[in-house]
């Protein structure tokens, strides 16, 4: 198999395949962090009191785990600029033609998906911290925020590192999906380079290298932080 | 929202329900025989078969189902003649086969890990004392490992086949007109994707819940 295709430069498709790798990298951080500010959002709802506050929490993570994500993804293409648009002639009285980047809603697509994975690992972090050492904090006179960010913070993170790792890799591989609406990650580059060059089968198993090696770094950084954040715990 | 979408793609959605069902369904089938085997090739003391089923569960898991699912479909195209030299040709040609093959693959690689913490948390002295009894190997998985490890892996079992519902609409990218590929075909026709969402996204929800009771129902059934 001829593989000077995958070179770098003007004649190979190694520079492509370099930046569309970056470009997963990005989508997927981006998605990640979005979801986590969903997760935090959606699990504080759940730990609630607020009966109404529970139930829109729930079934935000009910639907967005029940439902594929590619409908996701279809319905925010298709319906984003409808609603951008209905909603710049309605308030702005623009009526130009209104389309939002791809970029923004890929972010947005798996972010919404990777915040209800994240949701249910918070929550369930959340609920393990013991709450001898929040009463010992009460006791102590440990004002609402001081409590919350050096007793329950802390303790919630390293909770909740192994379920959030998991949820990176699958996020990690969610944003593949994205190459339906024609963002050039490593999918889309590797369709484009298929169709051009006529060799499905190296640009394919290419794309799946890089995932693989995507996967084993990650695996390996969420290593040295699950450490990090074990530092001065008794482990066994 | 748009009654007249909503009645014209009901019909339409519900007419792929049956494609969908048989994507989930054959895929499970043969995903889980596979899986049986490929978890305990994982547990044989053979380096080469434990490594090597070690290796299949690792790609599998660690790349995107799409990307599985375009390396068998489009990617055989470019060993057309090797297949065609072995007569399998025909089959890749298929997207049916295709994706079949790519979702049982996929679910066999996750099933597999699932299946192999089953049997590694059936209790030594079980086996000990079917030992003593006088079972034979055969005897020893078939009447005490097996059963009691498919009770132990049901509850994690029934996530993967709800992950199976949702994967199965990666198929619609292939050509197959599964619900969602039906989905997209209106959302685009008439511009508006949320009503067919409605009714396709309700389709799958009530899919879904299905299949947590069953897997509730039998959990009940084999409860120890």
């Amino acid at each position: 198999m001829d593989v000077s295709i995958l070179s770098w430069g003007d004649t190979g498709w190694g520079d492509e395949f370099f930046f569309a790798t970056l470009m997963t990298l990005a989508v997927a951080t981006c998605s990640f962090l979005l979801g986590l500010v969903i997760a935090v959002l959606a699990a504080s709802m759940k730990l609630s009191q607020r009966r109404w506050l529970i139930f829109l929490a729930n079934i935000y993570t009910t639907v967005v785990r029940g439902i594929p994500e590619l409908l996701v993804i279809y319905l925010i293409f298709y319906g984003s600029g409808t609603l951008l648009m209905s909603i710049a002639s309605s308030l702005f009285g623009i009526h130009d033609y209104i389309e939002m980047p791809i970029f923004l809603m890929g972010v947005l697509c798996i972010g919404l998906s990777s915040g209800a994975y994240s949701t249910e690992v918070i929550r369930g972090a959340v609920q393990a911290v013991p709450t001898g050492t929040i009463e010992a904090a009460q006791a102590m006179g440990m004002p609402v925020l001081v409590r919350f960010r050096r007793i329950l913070v802390p303790q919630t993170i390293r909770f909740a590192l192994p379920g959030l790792g998991n949820v990176w890799q699958l996020t990690l591989k969610e944003t593949s999906l994205i190459s339906v609406i024609g963002l050039t990650e490593i999918v889309r580059i590797s369709q484009i380079g298929a169709g051009s060059e006529k060799k499905p089968f190296i640009f394919f198993i290419t794309a799946l290298l890089l995932f693989l090696i995507l996967a084993s770094l990650s695996n390996r950084a969420y290593k040295l932080l699950e450490a990090r954040a074990e530092k001065g715990v008794r482990v066994n | 929202m748009d009654w007249d979408i909503i009645e014209e793609s009901i019909p339409a959605i519900l007419h792929a329900l049956p494609v969908t069902l048989g994507l989930i369904g054959t895929s499970l089938l043969i995903g889980f025989v596979l899986a049986v085997l490929v978890a305990l090739g994982q547990l044989q003391k053979a380096w080469l078969i434990s490594r090597s089923a070690h290796f299949f569960v690792y790609i599998f898991r660690s790349s995107p189902l799409l990307i599985q699912i375009f390396l068998i479909y489009y990617g055989s195209g470019q060993l057309r003649d090797e297949l065609s030299a072995v007569g399998l040709w025909h089959l890749f040609r298929e997207p049916w086969f295709c994706a079949i093959l790519a979702l049982s693959l996929n679910t066999a690689a996750y099933t597999a890990e699932i299946i192999r913490g089953g049997i590694k948390s059936v209790p030594m002295d079980l086996l000990e004392a079917g030992e003593a009894i006088g079972m034979n190997k055969q005897q020893l998985f078939r009447r005490i490992t097996f059963p009691l490890a498919i009770r132990q892996a049901l509850p994690a079992y029934g996530n993967e086949v709800i992950l199976m519902v949702k994967s199965s609409s990666l198929a619609s990218t292939i050509t197959i007109m599964d619900i969602t590929g039906v989905y997209k075909e209106i959302a685009s026709e008439y511009f508006s994707p949320l009503e067919p969402l409605l009714i396709a996204g309700s389709i799958y929800l009530l899919l879904n819940f299905i299949v947590t009771q069953l897997i509730a129902y039998f959990e009940r059934r084999l409860a120890i």
